[in-house]
């Protein structure tokens, strides 16, 4: 049993939660996820880690409400327990092997939409502790679903906000804020990294393989054990199958088949349907 | 003579019955018919089944025990063998190994040493007998990673002997394997899986779930830094293969893995919890081992019509016989000598049909086996909604990839040698992770032989 240290509501239906695991907080990198049971009868279900504390031991999560069991873990309470987390997952960002000196000579934008905002922040974060000021752009449907950015601006040289209703910041998707950065703006980056929605992510490559720049996305697909195990994260990256969950969860955008996993994402959509009905 | 009695078969679960639940198939031998059956052995000077026994199990001498009504010393007997027996009894390929040996099978059929392996188990359980016994505590301290067969037996085996021992467990259920991949009506968890786990807590072995070793901590962090003095890698092979061919990643086909352990680790077949599973109408399990004949049969029982498809014929089927016979009782439709070579889909990208071809049988390859051949224009289409590929599975690199020095062979196996040491000091390993997708009992075997390195390795230093 792991306990929640902290929980806060920082959004519409969405919760910050720090859990007391001190052995993933002690080995957790930027870019890498966790997998948490809340209850005896739950899903494993993958999320990234947003955050992680060394010292007092615990690894932060964000945790959208949208389904049944995104429903359990947020309607634990501050002080109360999940049945299990296990990590940390995947493979860390890149960018963490890249020595100092090389990283100071690149300029990274990174594209955060929704939920993204959460994995995008350890690694602002970690560019920063190493002297390398990244731009951000914060995506979001509107205003109160904007989260992290005033904690992304104590890391980032610019924080751009768009919003899909033009009720914060820019109006527009975050590929049009990417196209006014490099259009109007002419700024320039050297590498991006993109995490969001499946299908922000797919456009986002799209834009970004037509300004030649690279871009790295983090995947969420569907997985059970996260271990390599199950095989049910399969995607298709430059014409060989890769497990998301070994291989990535980070990928070249412009070599993945976005269209395949935006379908795989699809495989339980009945059941999960079903799920919210007798839960919701 | 005792011969002469025909053998006795274990009391089933009516196949129309079973089908719909997951409930243990086989109900195992009353006393008497335990009894009886023990009568049948010969009590042979020279036993072959004690030989073809990955751990030796004195035979010939539980089974007297049996026959004589005296089930406390047969349990007792096994105990000092097998840490398993109850798992063992019900999953060993027997006709291969001990009971494939038995003089009796010559002209009759051979005694039934799986069934009353399992019966003395189940016996000593339900009768709260244990044999532990645990050697003064000696301060050294063992890493066990994986605890399924392997790591159980090598765990176990070292508590004994007055190690302190941790199992580090990926997953949140302790067993591996046993867990995740062996269904519920060959193997009740809750009675017969939890029962070892628990009897190795109470000699002291400290359980660690959800720690990933290659990711949670290294191989060098135990034992530079939480300072153990030895480590046992039994983290089995749990990487699925898929075929490779086109239509794989289409919505419906899925690794005999992924399908297993939604239904057995997460229960996904109960509707209290809440993990999904889909069989759709018709599902098709490509393969013929064991997983094969568990997903097929656990497919069945979630509601589908179930075809298995495999390459060569029935003779060469991997599974043991006991399953296929389990199997075909069920109504699972049989496709010997059929290959897969394509999977298609519909407008949105759901499976639709599984394309194969005829097959005949060549001449032996490198297993001994007849080589499958394809025998041209002979392509067929089976239409169903669900693919599971069951076609083996090869050990996660995640721990090599993080240990310095620690050598693999091409199929990613971690190399050993005869006793379990591998190319590191104080770094040991068996079952399949060195071996490749293998048995139960050869991975106890494994377990058990590398303990005792680990044990000389230490007393060496």
């Amino acid at each position: 049993m792991y306990k929640i240290e902290n929980k806060e509501n920082i959004a519409e239906n969405i919760f910050r939660m720090d859990i007391v695991a001190p052995y993933i907080a002690k080995s957790a990198f930027p870019g890498q996820f966790v997998i948490v049971r809340t209850h005896e009868q739950g899903e494993r279900i993958p999320l990234t880690v947003c955050d992680f504390d060394k010292d007092k031991g615990t690894v932060t999560l964000v945790v959208q409400v949208l389904g049944a069991s995104s429903k359990k873990i947020c309607e634990k309470n501050q002080g109360e327990y999940i049945a299990d987390i296990t990590g940390p997952l995947g493979n860390p960002s890149e960018f963490i092997n890249i020595s100092d000196e090389q990283l100071k000579s690149k300029k990274f934008l990174f594209i955060a939409g929704g939920l993204g905002s959460a994995p995008v922040y350890p690694q602002v974060k970690w560019l920063s502790m190493h002297d390398v000021k990244p731009d951000v752009i914060i995506g979001a449907k509107t205003k109160n679903m904007m989260i992290f950015e005033t904690e992304m601006k104590s890391f980032a040289e610019n924080v751009f906000a768009a919003t899909d209703d033009g009720s914060y910041g820019f109006k527009g998707l975050v590929t049009d804020m990417l196209d006014d950065l490099i259009v109007n703006q002419n700024k320039k980056y050297d590498e991006i990294v993109a995490i969001g929605p499946m299908i922000m992510m797919k456009f986002v490559s799209l834009a970004t393989k037509k300004y030649k720049i690279k871009t790295t996305v983090s995947l969420n697909s569907i997985m059970v054990d996260g271990t390599g195990m199950c095989g049910a994260c399969r995607v298709n990256v430059g014409g060989e199958t890769k497990f998301t969950c070994v291989d990535g969860p980070e990928f070249d955008g412009h070599y993945v088949d976005f269209d395949e996993a935006l379908r795989r994402q699809m495989m339980y959509r009945n059941q999960e349907h079903q799920a919210n009905c007798k839960c919701m | 003579m005792a011969n002469k009695i025909p053998r006795v078969h274990a009391r089933e679960q009516d196949a129309k019955t079973r089908i719909k639940n997951f409930d243990e198939v086989s109900y195992g031998y009353s006393a008497d018919e335990a009894m009886l059956e023990a009568s049948r052995c010969l009590n042979c000077k020279n036993p072959r089944c004690v030989n073809d026994c990955p751990v030796n199990i004195d035979i010939p001498e539980f089974i007297s025990q049996i026959a004589k009504n005296n089930f406390a010393k047969a349990a007792e007997t096994v105990a000092q063998y097998s840490s398993l027996p109850a798992v063992c009894g019900r999953v060993c390929p027997q006709e291969t190994q001990c009971e494939g040996s038995c003089i009796l099978g010559i002209k009759n059929e051979p005694v039934a040493i799986g069934k009353l392996e399992r019966f003395i188990a189940d016996w000593s359980r339900e009768n709260n007998l244990n044999f532990l016994e645990k050697k003064e505590n000696n301060g050294k301290r063992i890493a066990v990673i994986g605890s399924g067969p392997a790591g159980l037996t090598c765990a176990y085996d070292l508590a004994k002997i007055g190690y302190n021992v941790t199992i580090f467990e990926a997953l949140h259920e302790t067993g591996g394997v046993l867990a995740y991949g062996i269904p519920e009506f060959r193997l009740p968890k809750k009675t017969v899986v939890a029962h070892e786990i628990e009897n190795l807590k109470k000699i002291g072995v400290q359980i660690e779930t959800n720690v990933i070793i290659g990711r949670t901590f290294t191989i060098e962090q135990l034992l530079d830094e939480e300072k153990f003095d030895a480590v046992f890698i039994g983290t089995g092979a749990g990487l699925p293969k898929f075929m490779n061919i086109n239509g794989e990643n289409l919505n419906g086909v899925m690794s005999a893995n992924e399908f297993l352990t939604r239904a057995n680790l997460m229960k996904a077949f109960d509707e209290n919890y809440d993990t999904p599973i889909y069989v759709g109408k018709k599902a098709v399990v490509v393969g013929g081992g064991n997983v094969a004949m568990d997903a097929a049969r656990t497919a069945l029982r979630l509601g589908a019509e179930v075809a298995i498809v495999y390459r060569r014929t029935e003779v060469e089927l991997p599974a043991r016989r006991e399953e296929v016979i389990h199997a075909k009782e069920e109504g699972i439709n049989f496709n010997m000598l059929t290959n897969p070579v394509e999977i298609i889909g519909d407008e949105k990208g759901w499976v639709k049909e599984i394309r194969c071809v005829r097959c005949t049988l060549g001449d032996p390859d490198s297993s001994g086996r007849r080589s499958p051949v394809v025998i041209p224009d002979s392509e067929f289409n089976i239409e169903t909604d669900v693919v599971i590929m069951a076609l083996g599975t090869s050990p996660n690199p995640l721990i090599a990839s993080t240990t310095k020095g620690l050598q693999i062979n091409k199929y990613k196996c971690i190399v050993v040698d005869d006793e379990g040491r591998t190319s590191r000091a104080g770094v040991f390993a068996g079952g399949d992770v060195a071996t490749g997708a293998a048995t139960v009992i050869l991975a106890m075997g494994a377990g058990r032989k590398a303990a005792n390195a680990i044990d000389k390795y230490l007393n060496q230093q």
